[in-house]
């Protein structure tokens, strides 16, 4: 019963800190984007007054049953993956069902939240939200073949498909991942270009081109609720990369507060620092058109997936 | 935001604060001011700052922003977006044009006082206004937003017939969509 009570509490807990964190580097890609722009840009913690602001709207309006349910989707798929994966390795204090998840369950479920978006984006008949759409979907068949392929280069080189047990071969042999299988980890790294839709891979959301694609007619707390999806989705990633490939945080050996608290800091500077990868490469690119971002994804970083797969098999 | 008492509650106090300081505008390019937006926006004046961002549709909008003259033809599809936005909305007229018709005032086919058509909150005075005019609009939104005075959604829905009826005056052809909140 106790420990049903921890696990519990690390549930309650991790979500608290996925959401948290992926607010709070949404809020510092702002600055440095102001930064970067010499203005002197929006205060760090301006996304909660944002969605503090959308949550307190005092009417919403859903297009029907899946545009109410759309926002819903996204929350529940980023709390569930959220619970997949592992935050620190071996921790007390976030146990959550790392054990039991592995990576093909994980490609299959992040998928969950861009599908509930596009069926809620579906049933709003907006036109702008239809072409969003069937972008968003060009694009993820565009990063999702480099990112399978880096994904399927670990899992032969080390035989298992288990995130705890790649995270944990790391900490044994003290050889990170990016070192082990550099082809993987590039692949994988110009996947998450895409992930993330920042420039030149925004073409889902693209403002001026789009008025913002698939979420165009949702406003609100409709609106808000799947700013949080999004968020808690970007720390997962991060901390999906990290455990992978950046040689994972925490220290199974070791469970006082003082290694959780390490490993939290280990953590954040490893996902801030990835992090920091798309938001830099938006930076200094325009808009690519679809078409154009697809050949991207099949052509440098699908190569790269295939050498890491020869890499990890002889 | 005003309870019975007419002073705000701690929730009400924070929920303004958020509303104050995070203002998504949907900027309707009608008429010349269009061209002051982006200059607000960028670097040198930087909007952004007060949290005043730009939104893409009117479903996320707070403020509807009327940058210029009105013709009859396009105060149609104002009252269209500024229905489709969420309470609490606010209006901003931008320029003399939407405050008495400006140059365009003996004109056949614009119309002359935004406010009679739409509840404006902040008027922004100039021909054009320049950017420290529209961030000192802003700054006066903000003021309103946190003494709980911009209630004009609620007004507007309240008055409804009120307004109608001058919009009908003005739209020979009313064929429009029941309000729908």
């Amino acid at each position: 019963m106790e420990d049903l009570g921890l696990k519990i509490f690390g549930a309650v807990l991790t979500t608290i800190l996925g959401f948290t964190v992926g607010m709070t580097y949404g809020g510092i890609v702002r600055k440095l984007t102001a930064r970067v722009q010499n203005r002197y840009g929006p205060p760090v913690y301006q996304n909660f007054l944002d969605l503090f602001k959308l949550q307190s709207k005092k009417t919403n309006i859903a297009h029907g049953f899946m545009g109410h349910m759309a926002p819903v989707w996204i929350i529940i798929a980023a709390v569930t993956v959220l619970m997949f994966i592992p935050i620190l390795n071996g921790d007390l204090w976030f146990p959550n069902l790392s054990f039991h998840g592995d990576l093909i369950f994980l490609l299959y479920m992040m998928v969950f939240g861009s599908l509930g978006m596009a069926l809620g984006a579906g049933q709003s008949g907006n036109p702008n939200s239809a072409i969003g759409v069937s972008r968003g979907l060009s694009q993820m068949v565009g990063f999702e073949i480099p990112f399978v392929l880096a994904l399927v280069a670990l899992m032969i080189q080390y035989e298992t498909t288990s995130v705890q047990e790649l995270t944990q071969i790391q900490h044994d042999t003290g050889v990170w991942m990016v070192f082990s299988n550099p082809f993987a980890f590039l692949a994988a790294l110009f996947a998450s270009l895409g992930m993330f839709r920042y420039a030149p891979f925004d073409i889902v959301g693209a403002p001026a081109e789009l008025a913002s694609g698939p979420i165009s007619e949702f406003g609100g707390k409709y609106l808000g609720t799947m700013m949080s999806g999004g968020a808690i989705f970007a720390f997962i990633k991060l901390t999906l990369y990290v455990h992978l490939f950046l040689g994972g945080a925490g220290n199974p050996d070791n469970s006082g507060i003082f290694a959780t608290l390490l490993g939290l800091g280990i953590l954040l500077i490893k996902t801030f620092l990835l992090y920091m990868v798309p938001v830099f490469y938006g930076w200094i690119n325009p808009r690519y058109r679809t078409e154009q971002a697809i050949r991207y994804f099949w052509g440098w970083p699908t190569a790269l997936g295939i050498i890491g797969i020869l890499w990890a098999v002889y | 935001m005003e309870n019975d008492k007419n002073s705000q509650k701690i929730v009400d106090y924070i929920q303004n604060f958020a509303r104050k300081h995070s203002i998504f505008v949907l900027a309707y390019g009608t008429g010349c001011g269009a061209i002051e937006i982006p200059a607000t926006m960028t670097s040198r004046y930087d909007a952004e700052r007060f949290g005043i961002r730009g939104a893409a549709t009117p479903r996320q909008a707070d403020v509807l922003l009327i940058t210029g003259y009105l013709s009859t033809k396009t105060l149609k599809r104002v009252i269209r977006v500024y229905e489709q936005m969420q309470e609490p909305k606010y209006v901003m007229g931008f320029g003399s044009c939407t405050i008495n018709g400006g140059m365009y005032y003996d004109s056949y086919n614009t119309i002359n006082g935004l406010d009679q058509y739409l509840p404006v909150d902040v008027y922004i005075n100039g021909c054009m206004p320049r950017p420290e005019a529209v961030i000192s609009g802003f700054v006066k939104l903000q003021e309103l937003i946190q003494q709980g005075k911009a209630e004009n959604g609620k007004k507007y829905r309240e008055n409804l017939e009120h307004y109608r009826t001058n919009q009908k005056k003005i739209i020979k052809n009313w064929r429009m969509p029941d309000y729908n909140w």
